[in-house]
């Protein structure tokens, strides 16, 4: 645990005595209930495979098309980043922006930055622009919207094939398989990694 | 059971990498970030993204959020209009689905951060745990709502074909995507510890 020995909760600012905790064993606050820490050590190999697949990934879901339209003989497709390309061509620029930053922007920084630090984590090393990498994916955490993604595709598909006959391809199953690892990843607690060798 | 309060004892956890530090230092020993007992002005700006978010909530529920055409006849459609074509047209699952998000998630967002800003403003003693766990539901599920926006621009950009039918997005959707925006960033704003904060530990504090 943390050199000076205190753990403070950040929900409810409970004061806490520090203590090793066994692995799979959870703390959580005695006044809120809030998660204060994990036992067991962080297996950067781990994680770093699964941010390693989460990129392959991440490149076939943005370039095979999500959904392929086909009426009458003609057919339509669109990949994601065409899709928020549409949208920043048009008048309503404001959602090509955030659908831009909430499902590439976000994701691929959150599978870049923590592939560089986990890369260093595995060698017990802090990576170079530590803190820097560790800020950014904690601002962007929030922001991160894959699973999102998936389920508005679903809408999507309902809504069109009513009136239109949908193709799904590898884009759409690359999203669901991206949505996993994302998960697994990025929503995992890293806090670990702040307790590798000094500054 | 009594618990012992970090600010009690001169102790802030850090927001970036939840050291204890001692509040005298300044910044965080282990990352260098700017040390805050509390967030600044959580209150004050919490209010204003709420209310902000609010003002937006509305023409994004009036105004349509996407225009269809098809055979050279063309319709609009807002949200809660797009719910009921999904019911009417037997997907029911699908209704529900955009229901909950575009439209039970946001408003128990503004009920649930509404009722945290009060309740901290009187500094109240009252269900201080499940205060606090609203906090934390509230942060999980905002994001969701971003679904109604995602729909649009996918869609959209599908439905481009000469002769049969395009779709295109409408203002309504822009307003929406920023409500939800907004609410987001009023859930960040605002200090769940606040909950907790006795009235003398307020008065000595930036409040």
């Amino acid at each position: 645990m943390s050199a000076p020995g205190w753990v403070i909760c950040q929900y409810c600012d409970a004061l806490y005595r520090a203590r090793a905790l066994a692995p799979a064993q959870l703390a959580r606050c005695a006044s809120c209930r809030a998660v204060l820490g994990r036992g067991g050590r962080l297996d950067a190999g781990r994680l770093l495979a699964l941010t390693v697949a989460a990129g392959i990934v991440f490149v076939i879901a943005n370039a095979s098309p999500v959904i392929t339209l086909s009426a009458h003989g003609q057919f339509n497709h669109a990949t994601l980043l065409q899709a928020v390309a549409a949208m920043l061509r048009g008048s309503d620029a404001a959602i090509g922006v955030m659908v831009g930053v909430t499902l590439f922007v976000v994701p691929l920084l959150q599978i870049a930055l923590l592939a560089w630090v986990l890369a260093f984590a595995r060698l017990r090393r802090r990576a170079p622009a530590f803190v820097p990498a560790m800020r950014v994916l904690q601002l962007i955490h929030p922001w991160s919207m894959t699973e999102v993604l998936l389920l508005g595709v679903l809408v999507a598909i309902v809504k069109l094939s009513a009136s239109l006959s949908v193709i799904t391809g590898a884009g759409t199953y690359a999203i669901v398989a991206l949505t996993l690892l994302i998960t697994l990843i990025a929503k995992r607690d890293t806090a670990a990694l702040w307790e590798l060798g000094g500054r | 059971m009594k618990v012992a309060r970090a600010r009690d004892f001169g102790l802030i956890g850090c927001r970036t990498c939840g050291l204890a530090n001692v509040a005298a230092a300044g910044s965080c020993r282990r990352c260098g970030t700017p040390l805050a007992a509390r967030k600044p002005a959580s209150i004050g700006r919490t209010w204003a993204l709420l209310l902000a978010a609010l003002l937006l909530y509305i023409p994004a529920n009036v105004l349509p959020v996407m225009y269809t055409s098809s055979l050279g006849t063309g319709s609009s459609s807002t949200i809660l209009g797009g719910v009921v074509d999904f019911w009417h047209a037997g997907s029911w699952g699908i209704a529900l689905v955009i229901f909950v998000a575009s439209v039970a998630v946001p408003t128990v967002k503004f009920l649930v951060i509404g009722t945290l800003l009060v309740s901290s403003q009187r500094c109240s003693s009252w269900a201080r745990l499940q205060r606090t766990q609203l906090y934390r539901a509230i942060e999980f599920i905002g994001y969701w709502s971003m679904l109604d926006v995602i729909v649009v621009a996918l869609v959209c950009s599908l439905v481009q074909f000469q002769f049969i039918g395009t779709a295109e997005p409408r203002v309504g959707i822009v307003f929406f995507g920023l409500a939800v925006v907004l609410t987001m960033l009023a859930a960040m704003s605002f200090d769940p510890r606040l909950i907790w904060d006795a009235p003398a530990a307020r008065r000595m504090g930036e409040g």
